[in-house]
Protein backbone atom coordinates (compact mmCIF):
# COMPACT_ATOMS: atom_id res chain seq x y z
CA UNK A 1 0.00 0.00 0.00
CA UNK A 2 2.71 2.47 1.05
CA UNK A 3 4.94 1.39 -1.80
CA UNK A 4 2.29 1.96 -4.40
CA UNK A 5 1.46 5.33 -2.87
CA UNK A 6 5.12 6.32 -3.02
CA UNK A 7 5.28 5.19 -6.61
CA UNK A 8 2.25 7.23 -7.45
CA UNK A 9 3.79 10.26 -5.83
CA UNK A 10 7.00 9.81 -7.74
CA UNK A 11 5.16 9.34 -10.98
CA UNK A 12 3.22 12.50 -10.21
CA UNK A 13 6.43 14.46 -9.71
CA UNK A 14 7.99 12.87 -12.81
CA UNK A 15 5.09 14.00 -14.94
CA UNK A 16 5.54 17.44 -13.45
CA UNK A 17 9.22 17.52 -14.33
CA UNK A 18 7.91 17.16 -17.88
CA UNK A 19 6.12 20.40 -17.15
CA UNK A 20 9.45 21.99 -16.29
CA UNK A 21 11.00 20.78 -19.55
CA UNK A 22 8.03 22.11 -21.48
CA UNK A 23 7.98 25.55 -19.90
CA UNK A 24 11.53 25.94 -18.55
CA UNK A 25 11.96 29.12 -16.55
CA UNK A 26 8.25 29.80 -16.38
CA UNK A 27 7.85 27.01 -13.85
CA UNK A 28 9.46 28.50 -10.78
CA UNK A 29 9.29 25.54 -8.43
CA UNK A 30 7.84 22.06 -8.03
CA UNK A 31 7.53 20.46 -4.61
CA UNK A 32 5.52 17.81 -2.82
CA UNK A 33 3.00 19.29 -0.40
CA UNK A 34 1.17 17.63 2.48
CA UNK A 35 -1.58 16.42 0.17
CA UNK A 36 -0.47 16.94 -3.44
CA UNK A 37 2.31 18.46 -5.56
CA UNK A 38 2.55 22.24 -5.54
CA UNK A 39 3.76 24.08 -8.62
CA UNK A 40 4.59 27.77 -8.70
CA UNK A 41 4.24 29.30 -12.14
CA UNK A 42 5.19 32.70 -13.52
CA UNK A 43 2.14 34.80 -14.11
CA UNK A 44 2.69 35.28 -17.86
CA UNK A 45 2.66 31.54 -18.43
CA UNK A 46 -0.40 30.56 -16.42
CA UNK A 47 -2.85 30.15 -19.31
CA UNK A 48 -0.40 28.07 -21.37
CA UNK A 49 0.45 25.91 -18.37
CA UNK A 50 -3.25 25.36 -17.65
CA UNK A 51 -3.96 24.43 -21.26
CA UNK A 52 -1.05 21.99 -21.14
CA UNK A 53 -2.14 20.46 -17.83
CA UNK A 54 -5.70 20.05 -19.05
CA UNK A 55 -4.94 18.59 -22.46
CA UNK A 56 -1.71 16.66 -21.79
CA UNK A 57 -1.98 15.63 -18.15
CA UNK A 58 -5.70 15.16 -17.76
CA UNK A 59 -6.55 17.83 -15.17
CA UNK A 60 -10.11 18.26 -16.42
CA UNK A 61 -11.54 19.98 -13.36
CA UNK A 62 -10.64 23.24 -11.74
CA UNK A 63 -11.86 22.44 -8.25
CA UNK A 64 -11.10 25.72 -6.61
CA UNK A 65 -9.44 29.02 -7.26
CA UNK A 66 -8.75 31.51 -4.54
CA UNK A 67 -6.55 34.38 -3.53
CA UNK A 68 -4.35 34.57 -0.44
CA UNK A 69 -3.02 37.80 1.05
CA UNK A 70 0.47 36.97 2.34
CA UNK A 71 1.23 40.40 3.82
CA UNK A 72 0.84 39.31 7.46
CA UNK A 73 2.38 35.87 7.11
CA UNK A 74 5.46 35.38 9.31
CA UNK A 75 7.51 34.35 6.27
CA UNK A 76 6.59 37.50 4.37
CA UNK A 77 9.41 39.95 3.73
CA UNK A 78 8.80 43.48 2.55
CA UNK A 79 9.10 43.46 -1.23
CA UNK A 80 7.87 39.90 -1.70
CA UNK A 81 4.86 39.25 -3.84
CA UNK A 82 1.85 40.14 -1.70
CA UNK A 83 -0.74 37.88 -3.26
CA UNK A 84 -0.95 34.23 -4.16
CA UNK A 85 -3.54 32.97 -6.58
CA UNK A 86 -4.09 29.29 -5.84
CA UNK A 87 -5.57 26.90 -8.39
CA UNK A 88 -6.59 23.48 -7.08
CA UNK A 89 -6.84 21.05 -9.97
CA UNK A 90 -8.28 17.57 -10.11
CA UNK A 91 -7.89 14.83 -12.67
CA UNK A 92 -10.87 12.50 -12.67
CA UNK A 93 -9.21 10.25 -15.22
CA UNK A 94 -5.97 9.70 -13.30
CA UNK A 95 -7.41 10.35 -9.83
CA UNK A 96 -4.83 12.91 -8.77
CA UNK A 97 -4.70 16.47 -7.58
CA UNK A 98 -2.36 19.35 -8.21
CA UNK A 99 -2.01 22.82 -6.79
CA UNK A 100 -0.85 25.65 -9.02
CA UNK A 101 0.23 28.97 -7.63
CA UNK A 102 0.90 32.35 -9.14
CA UNK A 103 2.62 35.02 -7.07
CA UNK A 104 1.51 38.59 -7.62
CA UNK A 105 2.65 41.92 -6.30
CA UNK A 106 0.09 44.62 -5.72
CA UNK A 107 -1.38 46.03 -8.92
CA UNK A 108 -0.03 43.14 -10.98
CA UNK A 109 -2.54 41.35 -13.16
CA UNK A 110 -2.84 37.71 -14.09
CA UNK A 111 -4.56 36.31 -17.15
CA UNK A 112 -7.92 34.65 -16.66
CA UNK A 113 -8.21 30.88 -17.13
CA UNK A 114 -11.90 31.03 -18.12
CA UNK A 115 -10.93 29.91 -21.63
CA UNK A 116 -9.49 26.70 -20.14
CA UNK A 117 -12.17 25.92 -17.55
CA UNK A 118 -15.41 27.93 -17.83
CA UNK A 119 -16.02 27.30 -14.14
CA UNK A 120 -13.14 29.68 -13.33
CA UNK A 121 -15.47 32.56 -14.09
CA UNK A 122 -17.11 32.92 -10.69
CA UNK A 123 -14.06 31.84 -8.75
CA UNK A 124 -12.06 34.64 -10.38
CA UNK A 125 -14.85 37.10 -9.75
CA UNK A 126 -14.74 36.14 -6.10
CA UNK A 127 -10.95 36.48 -5.89
CA UNK A 128 -11.22 39.89 -7.57
CA UNK A 129 -13.87 41.05 -5.16
CA UNK A 130 -12.18 39.76 -2.04
CA UNK A 131 -8.58 40.76 -2.84
CA UNK A 132 -8.75 43.18 -5.75
CA UNK A 133 -6.75 40.82 -7.95
CA UNK A 134 -7.50 41.72 -11.57
CA UNK A 135 -7.86 38.86 -14.01
CA UNK A 136 -7.03 39.99 -17.52
CA UNK A 137 -9.36 38.98 -20.37
CA UNK A 138 -12.05 37.89 -17.91
CA UNK A 139 -15.40 38.17 -19.73
CA UNK A 140 -17.32 39.73 -16.87
CA UNK A 141 -15.27 40.81 -13.86
CA UNK A 142 -18.04 42.11 -11.59
CA UNK A 143 -18.47 41.81 -7.86
CA UNK A 144 -20.17 38.59 -6.83
CA UNK A 145 -20.90 38.15 -3.16
CA UNK A 146 -20.84 41.58 -1.52
CA UNK A 147 -23.60 44.16 -1.74
CA UNK A 148 -24.23 46.20 -4.87
CA UNK A 149 -22.00 49.24 -4.54
CA UNK A 150 -19.78 47.77 -1.82
CA UNK A 151 -16.42 49.50 -1.56
CA UNK A 152 -13.11 47.83 -0.78
CA UNK A 153 -11.81 44.28 -0.84
CA UNK A 154 -12.90 42.66 2.42
CA UNK A 155 -10.48 39.73 2.65
CA UNK A 156 -7.38 41.94 2.57
CA UNK A 157 -5.50 41.67 5.84
CA UNK A 158 -5.68 45.44 6.33
CA UNK A 159 -9.48 45.50 5.94
CA UNK A 160 -11.07 45.61 9.42
CA UNK A 161 -13.12 42.62 10.55
CA UNK A 162 -16.07 44.85 11.43
CA UNK A 163 -16.00 46.54 8.03
CA UNK A 164 -16.04 50.21 7.19
CA UNK A 165 -19.72 50.90 6.65
CA UNK A 166 -22.88 49.74 8.31
CA UNK A 167 -26.36 49.70 6.88
CA UNK A 168 -29.55 50.50 8.74
CA UNK A 169 -33.14 51.34 7.88
CA UNK A 170 -33.87 55.03 8.00
CA UNK A 171 -37.46 55.71 9.12
CA UNK A 172 -37.53 59.25 7.70
CA UNK A 173 -36.31 58.35 4.24
CA UNK A 174 -38.06 54.94 4.39
CA UNK A 175 -35.11 53.16 2.87
CA UNK A 176 -31.82 51.50 3.78
CA UNK A 177 -28.87 53.85 4.10
CA UNK A 178 -25.17 53.40 4.81
CA UNK A 179 -23.17 55.29 7.39
CA UNK A 180 -19.57 54.98 8.56
CA UNK A 181 -19.08 52.09 10.92
CA UNK A 182 -19.23 52.90 14.61
CA UNK A 183 -18.37 49.41 15.81
CA UNK A 184 -15.21 48.87 17.78
CA UNK A 185 -12.66 46.31 16.62
CA UNK A 186 -12.23 43.75 19.39
CA UNK A 187 -9.68 41.00 19.70
CA UNK A 188 -10.76 38.45 22.28
CA UNK A 189 -8.02 35.89 21.75
CA UNK A 190 -4.60 36.95 20.56
CA UNK A 191 -2.92 35.15 17.70
CA UNK A 192 -0.05 33.18 19.25
CA UNK A 193 2.69 30.96 17.95
CA UNK A 194 4.15 27.99 19.80
CA UNK A 195 7.08 28.90 22.01
CA UNK A 196 6.48 32.64 21.88
CA UNK A 197 3.99 35.05 23.44
CA UNK A 198 3.81 32.86 26.49
CA UNK A 199 4.79 35.63 28.95
CA UNK B 1 -46.39 43.10 -37.36
CA UNK B 2 -45.29 44.30 -33.97
CA UNK B 3 -41.68 43.68 -33.12
CA UNK B 4 -41.25 41.31 -30.19
CA UNK B 5 -38.29 42.03 -28.00
CA UNK B 6 -36.65 39.95 -25.34
CA UNK B 7 -37.57 40.99 -21.86
CA UNK B 8 -35.93 40.42 -18.53
CA UNK B 9 -37.62 38.85 -15.56
CA UNK B 10 -36.47 39.12 -12.00
CA UNK B 11 -36.81 35.73 -10.32
CA UNK B 12 -36.46 35.87 -6.56
CA UNK B 13 -35.03 36.60 -4.03
CA UNK B 14 -38.44 36.11 -2.39
CA UNK B 15 -39.60 33.40 -4.78
CA UNK B 16 -40.37 30.16 -2.92
CA UNK B 17 -38.63 28.08 -5.59
CA UNK B 18 -35.46 30.15 -5.33
CA UNK B 19 -34.34 27.89 -2.45
CA UNK B 20 -33.59 30.71 -0.09
CA UNK B 21 -32.08 33.85 -1.42
CA UNK B 22 -31.30 33.55 -5.11
CA UNK B 23 -31.90 36.53 -7.30
CA UNK B 24 -31.99 35.35 -10.87
CA UNK B 25 -32.19 37.81 -13.74
CA UNK B 26 -33.66 35.93 -16.67
CA UNK B 27 -33.63 37.17 -20.23
CA UNK B 28 -36.65 35.68 -21.92
CA UNK B 29 -37.79 35.36 -25.49
CA UNK B 30 -41.43 34.64 -24.96
CA UNK B 31 -41.23 31.83 -22.46
CA UNK B 32 -37.83 30.56 -23.58
CA UNK B 33 -34.81 31.42 -21.45
CA UNK B 34 -32.06 33.11 -23.43
CA UNK B 35 -29.76 33.92 -20.55
CA UNK B 36 -29.81 33.45 -16.81
CA UNK B 37 -27.70 35.66 -14.57
CA UNK B 38 -27.71 34.53 -10.94
CA UNK B 39 -27.03 37.30 -8.44
CA UNK B 40 -25.77 35.61 -5.32
CA UNK B 41 -24.40 36.85 -2.06
CA UNK B 42 -27.60 37.73 -0.24
CA UNK B 43 -26.59 35.25 2.46
CA UNK B 44 -22.92 36.23 2.46
CA UNK B 45 -21.74 36.39 6.06
CA UNK B 46 -18.02 36.77 5.54
CA UNK B 47 -17.27 33.48 7.26
CA UNK B 48 -13.85 33.17 5.63
CA UNK B 49 -12.87 36.50 7.13
CA UNK B 50 -14.18 35.44 10.54
CA UNK B 51 -12.12 32.22 10.39
CA UNK B 52 -8.94 34.26 10.47
CA UNK B 53 -9.94 35.77 13.82
CA UNK B 54 -11.10 32.57 15.53
CA UNK B 55 -9.16 29.67 16.98
CA UNK B 56 -9.37 26.24 15.39
CA UNK B 57 -11.90 25.05 17.95
CA UNK B 58 -14.06 28.14 17.62
CA UNK B 59 -14.22 27.61 13.87
CA UNK B 60 -16.03 24.26 14.10
CA UNK B 61 -19.59 25.60 14.53
CA UNK B 62 -19.22 27.95 11.57
CA UNK B 63 -19.08 24.89 9.37
CA UNK B 64 -22.56 23.80 10.38
CA UNK B 65 -23.83 27.02 8.92
CA UNK B 66 -22.41 26.55 5.44
CA UNK B 67 -24.66 23.95 4.01
CA UNK B 68 -27.25 24.09 6.75
CA UNK B 69 -29.04 20.93 5.63
CA UNK B 70 -25.98 18.68 5.86
CA UNK B 71 -24.21 20.04 8.86
CA UNK B 72 -21.92 17.21 9.87
CA UNK B 73 -20.65 16.64 6.34
CA UNK B 74 -19.22 20.18 6.39
CA UNK B 75 -17.53 19.63 9.72
CA UNK B 76 -16.06 16.44 8.32
CA UNK B 77 -14.04 18.31 5.69
CA UNK B 78 -12.74 20.75 8.28
CA UNK B 79 -11.79 18.02 10.73
CA UNK B 80 -9.91 16.16 8.00
CA UNK B 81 -8.05 19.29 6.86
CA UNK B 82 -6.84 20.16 10.36
CA UNK B 83 -5.94 16.54 11.09
CA UNK B 84 -3.87 16.34 7.91
CA UNK B 85 -1.84 19.41 8.84
CA UNK B 86 -1.40 18.21 12.42
CA UNK B 87 -0.48 14.74 11.26
CA UNK B 88 -3.07 13.25 13.60
CA UNK B 89 -5.50 10.48 12.83
CA UNK B 90 -8.80 9.98 14.59
CA UNK B 91 -9.23 6.62 16.38
CA UNK B 92 -11.05 3.96 14.41
CA UNK B 93 -14.21 4.16 16.49
CA UNK B 94 -14.40 7.90 15.91
CA UNK B 95 -13.94 7.31 12.20
CA UNK B 96 -16.82 4.84 12.15
CA UNK B 97 -19.01 7.24 14.09
CA UNK B 98 -18.13 10.00 11.67
CA UNK B 99 -18.91 7.86 8.65
CA UNK B 100 -22.20 6.75 10.18
CA UNK B 101 -23.21 10.34 10.87
CA UNK B 102 -21.96 11.52 7.51
CA UNK B 103 -24.27 8.99 5.88
CA UNK B 104 -27.19 9.89 8.14
CA UNK B 105 -26.51 13.45 7.03
CA UNK B 106 -26.62 12.34 3.40
CA UNK B 107 -30.07 10.89 3.96
CA UNK B 108 -31.06 14.07 5.80
CA UNK B 109 -29.90 16.17 2.89
CA UNK B 110 -31.43 14.03 0.17
CA UNK B 111 -34.75 13.94 2.03
CA UNK B 112 -34.87 17.71 2.09
CA UNK B 113 -33.80 17.88 -1.53
CA UNK B 114 -36.40 15.36 -2.65
CA UNK B 115 -39.18 17.01 -0.69
CA UNK B 116 -38.30 20.53 -1.76
CA UNK B 117 -37.68 19.83 -5.42
CA UNK B 118 -40.86 17.76 -5.70
CA UNK B 119 -42.72 20.61 -4.03
CA UNK B 120 -41.27 23.03 -6.60
CA UNK B 121 -42.77 20.90 -9.32
CA UNK B 122 -46.08 20.58 -7.51
CA UNK B 123 -45.97 17.29 -5.58
CA UNK B 124 -46.95 18.08 -2.02
CA UNK B 125 -47.11 14.61 -0.48
CA UNK B 126 -43.44 13.76 -0.94
CA UNK B 127 -42.47 16.79 1.10
CA UNK B 128 -44.52 15.60 4.05
CA UNK B 129 -43.16 12.05 3.82
CA UNK B 130 -39.55 13.24 3.64
CA UNK B 131 -39.85 15.56 6.59
CA UNK B 132 -41.14 12.70 8.69
CA UNK B 133 -37.81 10.89 8.24
CA UNK B 134 -35.80 14.06 8.75
CA UNK B 135 -37.39 14.36 12.17
CA UNK B 136 -35.95 10.97 13.19
CA UNK B 137 -32.46 11.94 12.08
CA UNK B 138 -32.66 15.25 13.91
CA UNK B 139 -33.39 13.26 17.04
CA UNK B 140 -30.19 11.25 16.52
CA UNK B 141 -28.30 14.49 16.05
CA UNK B 142 -29.74 15.78 19.29
CA UNK B 143 -28.87 12.65 21.24
CA UNK B 144 -25.27 12.79 20.25
CA UNK B 145 -24.56 16.52 20.35
CA UNK B 146 -27.43 18.27 22.11
CA UNK B 147 -28.39 20.25 19.03
CA UNK B 148 -30.89 19.25 16.39
CA UNK B 149 -29.14 20.95 13.52
CA UNK B 150 -25.91 22.77 14.26
CA UNK B 151 -24.16 19.93 15.98
CA UNK B 152 -20.43 20.88 16.15
CA UNK B 153 -19.90 17.18 16.74
CA UNK B 154 -17.00 16.28 14.44
CA UNK B 155 -13.86 17.83 15.86
CA UNK B 156 -10.30 17.70 14.64
CA UNK B 157 -9.00 14.50 16.25
CA UNK B 158 -12.27 12.60 16.49
CA UNK B 159 -15.75 13.46 17.68
CA UNK B 160 -16.73 15.48 20.72
CA UNK B 161 -18.10 12.53 22.72
CA UNK B 162 -19.04 8.89 22.46
CA UNK B 163 -22.52 7.72 21.48
CA UNK B 164 -25.05 7.63 24.32
CA UNK B 165 -26.38 4.26 25.42
CA UNK B 166 -29.22 2.87 23.37
CA UNK B 167 -28.70 5.17 20.40
CA UNK B 168 -27.34 2.44 18.14
CA UNK B 169 -30.53 0.39 18.60
CA UNK B 170 -32.63 3.40 17.63
CA UNK B 171 -30.60 4.06 14.50
CA UNK B 172 -30.72 0.37 13.72
CA UNK B 173 -34.50 0.51 13.87
CA UNK B 174 -34.38 3.46 11.50
CA UNK B 175 -32.22 1.59 8.97
CA UNK B 176 -34.75 -1.24 9.01
CA UNK B 177 -37.66 1.10 8.36
CA UNK B 178 -35.95 3.39 5.90
CA UNK B 179 -35.81 1.22 2.71
CA UNK B 180 -39.59 0.96 2.93
CA UNK B 181 -39.85 4.73 3.12
CA UNK B 182 -37.69 5.10 0.01
CA UNK B 183 -40.07 2.70 -1.73
CA UNK B 184 -42.89 5.01 -0.73
CA UNK B 185 -41.18 8.00 -2.31
CA UNK B 186 -40.54 6.00 -5.42
CA UNK B 187 -44.15 4.88 -5.81
CA UNK B 188 -45.09 8.55 -5.71
CA UNK B 189 -42.51 9.76 -8.20
CA UNK B 190 -40.44 7.32 -10.22
CA UNK B 191 -43.13 6.21 -12.64
CA UNK B 192 -45.29 9.28 -12.13
CA UNK B 193 -46.25 10.69 -15.54
CA UNK B 194 -46.14 14.33 -14.47
CA UNK B 195 -42.83 13.86 -12.66
CA UNK B 196 -41.33 12.30 -15.76
CA UNK B 197 -42.69 14.95 -18.11
CA UNK B 198 -41.16 17.64 -15.95
CA UNK B 199 -37.79 15.94 -15.46
CA UNK B 200 -36.84 13.71 -18.37
CA UNK B 201 -34.56 15.44 -20.91
CA UNK B 202 -34.53 18.66 -18.92
CA UNK B 203 -31.19 20.26 -18.14
CA UNK B 204 -29.09 17.65 -19.94
CA UNK B 205 -25.38 17.90 -19.14
CA UNK B 206 -22.98 15.66 -21.01
CA UNK B 207 -19.69 14.38 -19.63
CA UNK B 208 -17.48 17.09 -21.15
CA UNK B 209 -19.71 19.87 -19.88
CA UNK B 210 -19.92 18.32 -16.43
CA UNK B 211 -16.11 18.32 -16.20
CA UNK B 212 -15.67 21.77 -17.70
CA UNK B 213 -18.14 23.29 -15.25
CA UNK B 214 -16.48 21.60 -12.28
CA UNK B 215 -19.44 19.44 -11.30
CA UNK B 216 -19.17 16.95 -8.48
CA UNK B 217 -21.32 14.63 -6.42
CA UNK B 218 -24.70 13.52 -7.81
CA UNK B 219 -24.41 16.12 -10.58
CA UNK B 220 -21.32 14.53 -12.14
CA UNK B 221 -22.59 11.00 -11.48
CA UNK B 222 -25.91 11.88 -13.11
CA UNK B 223 -23.88 12.71 -16.22
CA UNK B 224 -22.40 9.22 -16.28
CA UNK B 225 -19.01 9.71 -14.63
CA UNK B 226 -18.48 7.27 -11.77
CA UNK B 227 -16.62 9.74 -9.57
CA UNK B 228 -17.13 9.52 -5.84
CA UNK B 229 -14.48 10.61 -3.36
CA UNK B 230 -15.62 7.92 -0.94
CA UNK B 231 -14.37 5.35 -3.45
CA UNK B 232 -11.66 7.14 -5.39
CA UNK B 233 -9.93 9.03 -2.59
CA UNK B 234 -11.31 7.29 0.50
CA UNK B 235 -11.09 9.06 3.83
CA UNK B 236 -11.83 7.72 7.31
CA UNK B 237 -13.10 4.13 7.00
CA UNK B 238 -14.93 4.28 3.68
CA UNK B 239 -12.45 1.84 2.16
CA UNK B 240 -13.54 -0.81 4.67
CA UNK B 241 -17.21 -0.53 3.82
CA UNK B 242 -19.16 -2.12 1.06
CA UNK B 243 -21.33 0.13 -1.07
CA UNK B 244 -22.00 0.99 -4.67
CA UNK B 245 -21.96 4.16 -6.71
CA UNK B 246 -25.06 4.79 -8.80
CA UNK B 247 -24.40 6.45 -12.15
CA UNK B 248 -26.81 8.12 -14.56
CA UNK B 249 -27.03 7.56 -18.30
CA UNK B 250 -28.22 10.75 -19.96
CA UNK B 251 -27.41 13.49 -17.47
CA UNK B 252 -30.88 15.01 -17.23
CA UNK B 253 -32.83 16.00 -14.13
CA UNK B 254 -34.52 12.62 -13.96
CA UNK B 255 -31.13 10.83 -13.83
CA UNK B 256 -29.99 13.04 -11.01
CA UNK B 257 -33.20 12.18 -9.17
CA UNK B 258 -32.57 8.45 -9.65
CA UNK B 259 -28.95 8.78 -8.55
CA UNK B 260 -29.93 10.53 -5.34
CA UNK B 261 -32.66 8.06 -4.51
CA UNK B 262 -30.26 5.16 -4.96
CA UNK B 263 -27.68 6.98 -2.85
CA UNK B 264 -30.17 7.04 0.00
CA UNK B 265 -30.43 3.26 -0.17
CA UNK B 266 -26.63 2.88 -0.32
CA UNK B 267 -26.19 5.25 2.62
CA UNK B 268 -28.63 3.12 4.55
CA UNK B 269 -26.41 0.09 3.86
CA UNK B 270 -23.31 1.94 5.03
CA UNK B 271 -25.05 2.98 8.25
CA UNK B 272 -26.06 -0.61 8.86
CA UNK B 273 -22.45 -1.79 8.48
CA UNK B 274 -21.22 0.96 10.80
CA UNK B 275 -23.74 0.03 13.48
CA UNK B 276 -22.60 -3.57 13.30
CA UNK B 277 -18.97 -2.57 13.82
CA UNK B 278 -19.68 0.05 16.47
CA UNK B 279 -21.78 -2.27 18.61
CA UNK B 280 -18.89 -4.75 18.83
CA UNK B 281 -15.95 -2.37 19.23
CA UNK B 282 -16.01 0.05 22.14
CA UNK B 283 -13.04 2.38 22.46
CA UNK B 284 -11.72 5.90 22.35
CA UNK B 285 -13.38 8.54 20.24
CA UNK B 286 -10.73 11.22 20.71
CA UNK B 287 -7.19 10.96 19.40
CA UNK B 288 -4.55 10.46 22.09
CA UNK B 289 -2.99 13.80 21.18
CA UNK B 290 -3.71 15.71 24.39
CA UNK B 291 -3.63 19.09 22.66
CA UNK B 292 -6.81 18.36 20.78
CA UNK B 293 -9.20 17.61 23.58
CA UNK B 294 -10.11 18.90 26.98
CA UNK B 295 -9.09 17.00 30.13
CA UNK B 296 -11.73 15.01 31.96
CA UNK B 297 -13.86 16.72 34.58
CA UNK B 298 -12.61 14.38 37.29
CA UNK B 299 -8.93 15.09 36.63
CA UNK B 300 -9.56 18.82 36.78
CA UNK B 301 -10.79 18.56 40.36
CA UNK B 302 -7.49 17.42 41.76
CA UNK B 303 -4.86 18.23 39.16
CA UNK B 304 -3.60 21.77 38.59
CA UNK B 305 -2.06 20.89 35.22
CA UNK B 306 -5.36 19.55 33.99
CA UNK B 307 -7.05 22.78 35.04
CA UNK B 308 -4.47 24.85 33.16
CA UNK B 309 -4.85 22.58 30.16
CA UNK B 310 -8.60 23.08 30.22
CA UNK B 311 -8.21 26.84 30.41
CA UNK B 312 -5.63 26.93 27.63
CA UNK B 313 -7.66 24.57 25.45
CA UNK B 314 -10.66 26.86 25.42
CA UNK B 315 -8.85 30.21 25.43
CA UNK B 316 -5.66 30.03 23.44
CA UNK B 317 -6.47 26.80 21.64
CA UNK B 318 -3.98 24.55 19.90
CA UNK B 319 -1.38 25.47 17.31
CA UNK B 320 -1.38 23.94 13.87
CA UNK B 321 2.00 23.62 12.13
CA UNK B 322 2.81 25.94 9.27
CA UNK B 323 1.74 24.64 5.91
CA UNK B 324 -1.16 24.34 3.57
CA UNK B 325 -3.55 21.56 2.78
CA UNK B 326 -6.65 20.88 0.75
CA UNK B 327 -9.03 18.29 2.14
CA UNK B 328 -12.28 17.33 0.47
CA UNK B 329 -15.16 15.07 1.35
CA UNK B 330 -17.96 13.60 -0.69
CA UNK B 331 -20.58 15.93 0.65
CA UNK B 332 -24.22 15.05 -0.17
CA UNK B 333 -24.16 17.85 -2.75
CA UNK B 334 -20.74 17.16 -4.23
CA UNK B 335 -17.15 17.87 -3.37
CA UNK B 336 -16.91 20.05 -0.29
CA UNK B 337 -13.33 21.10 0.21
CA UNK B 338 -11.39 23.14 2.71
CA UNK B 339 -8.17 24.82 1.63
CA UNK B 340 -6.34 25.70 4.82
CA UNK B 341 -3.21 27.83 5.06
CA UNK B 342 -1.65 27.86 8.49
CA UNK B 343 1.16 30.10 9.72
CA UNK B 344 1.82 27.93 12.76
CA UNK B 345 -0.39 29.96 15.08
CA UNK B 346 -3.60 29.12 16.92
CA UNK B 347 -5.78 30.61 14.17
CA UNK B 348 -5.97 29.78 10.47
CA UNK B 349 -4.06 32.23 8.31
CA UNK B 350 -6.45 31.71 5.44
CA UNK B 351 -9.23 29.21 5.00
CA UNK B 352 -11.10 28.89 1.75
CA UNK B 353 -14.19 26.77 1.55
CA UNK B 354 -14.91 25.15 -1.76
CA UNK B 355 -18.64 24.63 -1.96
CA UNK B 356 -20.02 22.33 -4.62
CA UNK B 357 -23.16 24.41 -5.00
CA UNK B 358 -21.07 27.40 -6.06
CA UNK B 359 -19.84 25.62 -9.18
CA UNK B 360 -23.24 24.08 -9.87
CA UNK B 361 -25.10 27.37 -9.64
CA UNK B 362 -22.54 28.95 -11.93
CA UNK B 363 -23.52 26.44 -14.61
CA UNK B 364 -27.20 27.35 -14.26
CA UNK B 365 -26.90 29.72 -17.19
CA UNK B 366 -25.48 26.93 -19.36
CA UNK B 367 -28.14 24.44 -18.24
CA UNK B 368 -31.13 26.76 -18.63
CA UNK B 369 -30.47 28.18 -22.07
CA UNK B 370 -33.18 27.22 -24.50
CA UNK B 371 -35.42 25.80 -21.80
CA UNK B 372 -38.82 27.12 -20.78
CA UNK B 373 -39.27 29.37 -17.78
CA UNK B 374 -40.91 26.60 -15.76
CA UNK B 375 -37.88 24.36 -16.34
CA UNK B 376 -35.62 26.83 -14.55
CA UNK B 377 -37.30 25.77 -11.34
CA UNK B 378 -36.78 22.09 -12.14
CA UNK B 379 -33.13 22.58 -13.03
CA UNK B 380 -32.46 24.68 -9.96
CA UNK B 381 -34.17 22.03 -7.88
CA UNK B 382 -32.11 19.23 -9.42
CA UNK B 383 -28.88 21.08 -8.58
CA UNK B 384 -29.71 20.89 -4.88
CA UNK B 385 -28.67 24.44 -4.10
CA UNK B 386 -28.36 25.67 -0.55
CA UNK B 387 -27.31 29.25 -0.17
CA UNK B 388 -25.45 28.85 3.06
CA UNK B 389 -22.63 27.18 1.16
CA UNK B 390 -22.90 29.15 -2.09
CA UNK B 391 -22.63 32.54 -0.41
CA UNK B 392 -20.52 31.51 2.60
Amino acid sequence: MDMSENNQEQQGLLALSGLQEEFGEAVQSVREGVDCPIVVVQRDAIVDVCHYLKSQQGYEILVDLCGVDMSEHPSYVQGDARFEVVYNLLSVEHNKRLRLKVLLSEREMVASVVEVWPTANWFEREAFEMYGIIFNYHPDLRRLLTDYGFEGHPMLKDFPLTGRAEMFFDEDQWRCVYRPNQLENRMLIQRTWPGVDRG
Amino acid sequence: MAEIKNYTLNFGPQHPSAHGVLRLVLELDGEVVERADPHIGLLHRGTEKLFEYKTYLQNVPYFDRFDYVSMMANEHAYALAVEKLLGVEAPERAQYIRVMYAELTRILNHCLWLGASALDIGAMTVFLYCFREREDIFDYYEEVSGARMHAAYFRPGGVSQDLPEGLLEKIKGFTERFPGYVDEYETLLTENRIWKQRNVDIGVVDKEAALAWGFSGPMIRGSGIAWDLRKTQPYDVYDKLDFEIPVGATGDCYDRYLVRVEEMRQSNEIIRQCIEWLSKNPGDVRSDDARLHKPSRASMKGDMEALIHHFKHFSEGYHVPEGEVYAAVEHPKGEFGVYLVSDGSNKPYRMKVRASGFAHLEALDYMCRGHMLADVVTILGSQDIVFGEVDR
